[in-house]
């Protein structure tokens, strides 16, 4: 069973159609990545996915169950988003106790104490950490809270959207090696828009390349590694990375 | 020839609850006509750097430096009046952001005009004449519709190609590019990047380029500086960069994965070491 699957999506903004007739199998704990330039649909995807773009049609199915166009509790519970700006996505008025017990509480979940001092531990935060505000953290701290609260509810899926371009490098290092390692202790399923290729070579096995809306080819990471892209469009990008 | 900007012992401190924090210990460096990197991390002081060049430190920041010389001008003692004849004619500065950088209320043609009016004195069809030069000059395939934009109409990449067309019109000797690229895609990322570099090279300008992006630096430069907590830990000429001896600059390396990553786990830098950011 596909732990994501996307038939025929178009998704649009009001009048604007952003993704056309993307089809898309994620197997369960595959990670795969979706790159291209900004405004290619990349992030759309994951946002309809997530609920948060509501304007689609086609059909999305979480781990073999559609999905509906409303809110759905029970995606969010096997979907969970993380997102590109650490200093955006945390509400600055709520420790970080309060963000990640807000999902609990939403679900109506107990035991909500051990339960945050497991999840900072699973992401490598000290439990210091726990009754402070975000502005007290840096960059790199707030993105392991951020993937801390997409944890909350043991989700099987994670959309990561642009998880580490707002770090520094070594920061990106760390936020990459404990990504790799939740995967394999939680046998979770990644679907991540980036686009560093190197980060995809280290991270994913499959990729999909995006351009105008639209799926232009979908590779393996070996073929990525060796430089086998077909599509034109896939060789440039190749290539301004490789130049780089 | 005299070197275009000798800078010694530069010291920029910042007073906090516990007394000034220095963000920049001690900086000495000089540079030709040439492409000089500034690299390092978030909080690494290379940023103050750059601003402390064009003395866009404002109180309570302080500046000190034995020597921060411009084509033989003390910087430090300059009036603000004084600055403001350097500042864009002769030293400008390229930020990281075009969306916060670009006045919203202004169109581009305009913009680019008043970089060029403030410094010289030239008729309307003149003027004109210069923005559309410029604008083809980074590659805006259609001056005179894009002059006519404002910057919410155009994308990030050719919102930079437009900041860089203003900063580069008054002919300046010495351009800082602040993180220039960080905010586009990796495709538009080596366009902006090849643009500055055949304006630079062609109009034999100094270039300051401050970035995190290590790969980036040594593509494009001639001669690295290597940042971390305010001092420089390692200088080395663009080529050499694969053979930095300072840890902190084989931590920084180490970490980046490459196209054919094959490692399971990236090195993490031990922060401890170096009791940096």
């Amino acid at each position: 069973m596909s732990a994501l699957s996307l038939k025929n999506l178009d998704v649009s903004y009001g009048e604007t159609k952003v993704v056309h007739g993307v089809n898309l199998e994620v197997a369960e704990g595959e990670s795969f990545a979706l790159v291209g330039e900004s405004g290619s649909g990349k992030s759309t995807i994951l946002r309809a996915i997530a609920g948060l773009a509501p304007e689609w049609t086609g059909e999305i199915s979480v781990l073999g169950k559609p999905r509906s166009h409303g809110v759905d509790r029970s995606v969010s519970r096997t979907v969970q988003m993380v997102f590109q700006d650490p200093y955006g996505s945390l509400h600055p008025r709520k420790t970080i106790d309060a963000a990640l017990s807000e999902p609990l509480a939403i679900h109506g979940i107990g035991n909500r104490g051990e339960r945050v001092e497991a999840v900072l531990a699973q992401v490598g935060l000290d439990q210091r950490f726990r009754f402070r505000f975000p502005h007290q953290l840096s960059g790199g701290q707030r993105q392991r809270v951020a993937i801390a609260r997409a944890l909350m509810l043991e989700p099987k899926v994670l959309l990561l959207d642009e998880p580490t371009s707002a770090l520094d490098v070594s920061v990106q290092a760390e936020i990459l090696n404990l990504l790799k390692r939740l995967r394999r202790e939680q046998n979770l399923t990644f679907l991540m828009v980036t686009h560093n290729l190197p980060v995809v070579s280290f991270l994913c096995e499959r990729l999909a390349v995006m351009r105008h809306g639209r799926i232009v080819e979908i590779a393996d990471v070996a073929q990525l590694k060796q430089g086998e892209l077909n599509e034109p469009y896939s060789r440039e990008l190749l290539a301004a990375t490789a130049g780089a | 020839m005299s070197p275009l900007l000798e800078v010694e012992n530069l010291r920029v401190s910042f007073p906090t609850h516990s007394g000034r924090v220095e963000v920049v210990k001690g900086l000495s460096f000089t540079l030709g006509r040439e492409r000089l990197g500034i690299v390092g991390e978030s909080g690494s002081g290379k940023s103050m750097t750059g601003r402390s060049i064009l003395k866009l430190i404002r109180k309570p920041g302080e500046v000190t430096a034995d020597k921060l010389r411009f084509d033989g001008i003390d910087i430090l003692d300059q009036s603000e009046k004084q600055m403001r004849a350097i500042r864009g004619a002769r030293i400008s500065m390229v930020m990281q952001d075009p969306k916060f950088s670009l006045n919203p209320v202004m169109s581009v043609g305009e913009q680019i005009a008043e970089a060029l009016m403030t410094h010289q004195k030239l008729g309307r069809r003149e003027v004109q004449q210069r923005i559309l030069d410029m604008l083809t000059a980074v590659r805006i395939n259609d001056p005179e519709r894009v002059a006519k934009l404002y910057p919410h109409e155009v994308s990030g990449g050719m919102g930079q190609r437009i900041m860089i067309a203003m900063m580069l019109i008054p002919e300046p000797e010495l351009l800082i590019a602040d993180e220039p690229t960080s905010a586009l895609d990796v495709s538009v990322q080596a366009q902006v990047l090849d643009i500055i570099d055949d304006l630079v090279t062609r109009k034999g300008m100094g270039l300051i380029l401050i970035s995190h992006d290590l790969a980036l630096v040594s593509r494009y430069c001639d001669r690295i500086l290597v940042m971390n907590a305010g001092r420089v830990v390692e200088e080395c000429a663009a080529g050499q960069l694969a053979e930095a001896q300072h840890p902190y600059t084989r931590g920084l390396l180490a970490a980046m994965p490459v196209i054919d990553e094959t490692r399971d786990e990236l090195p993490v830098l031990d922060r401890t070491q170096w009791a940096g950011t």
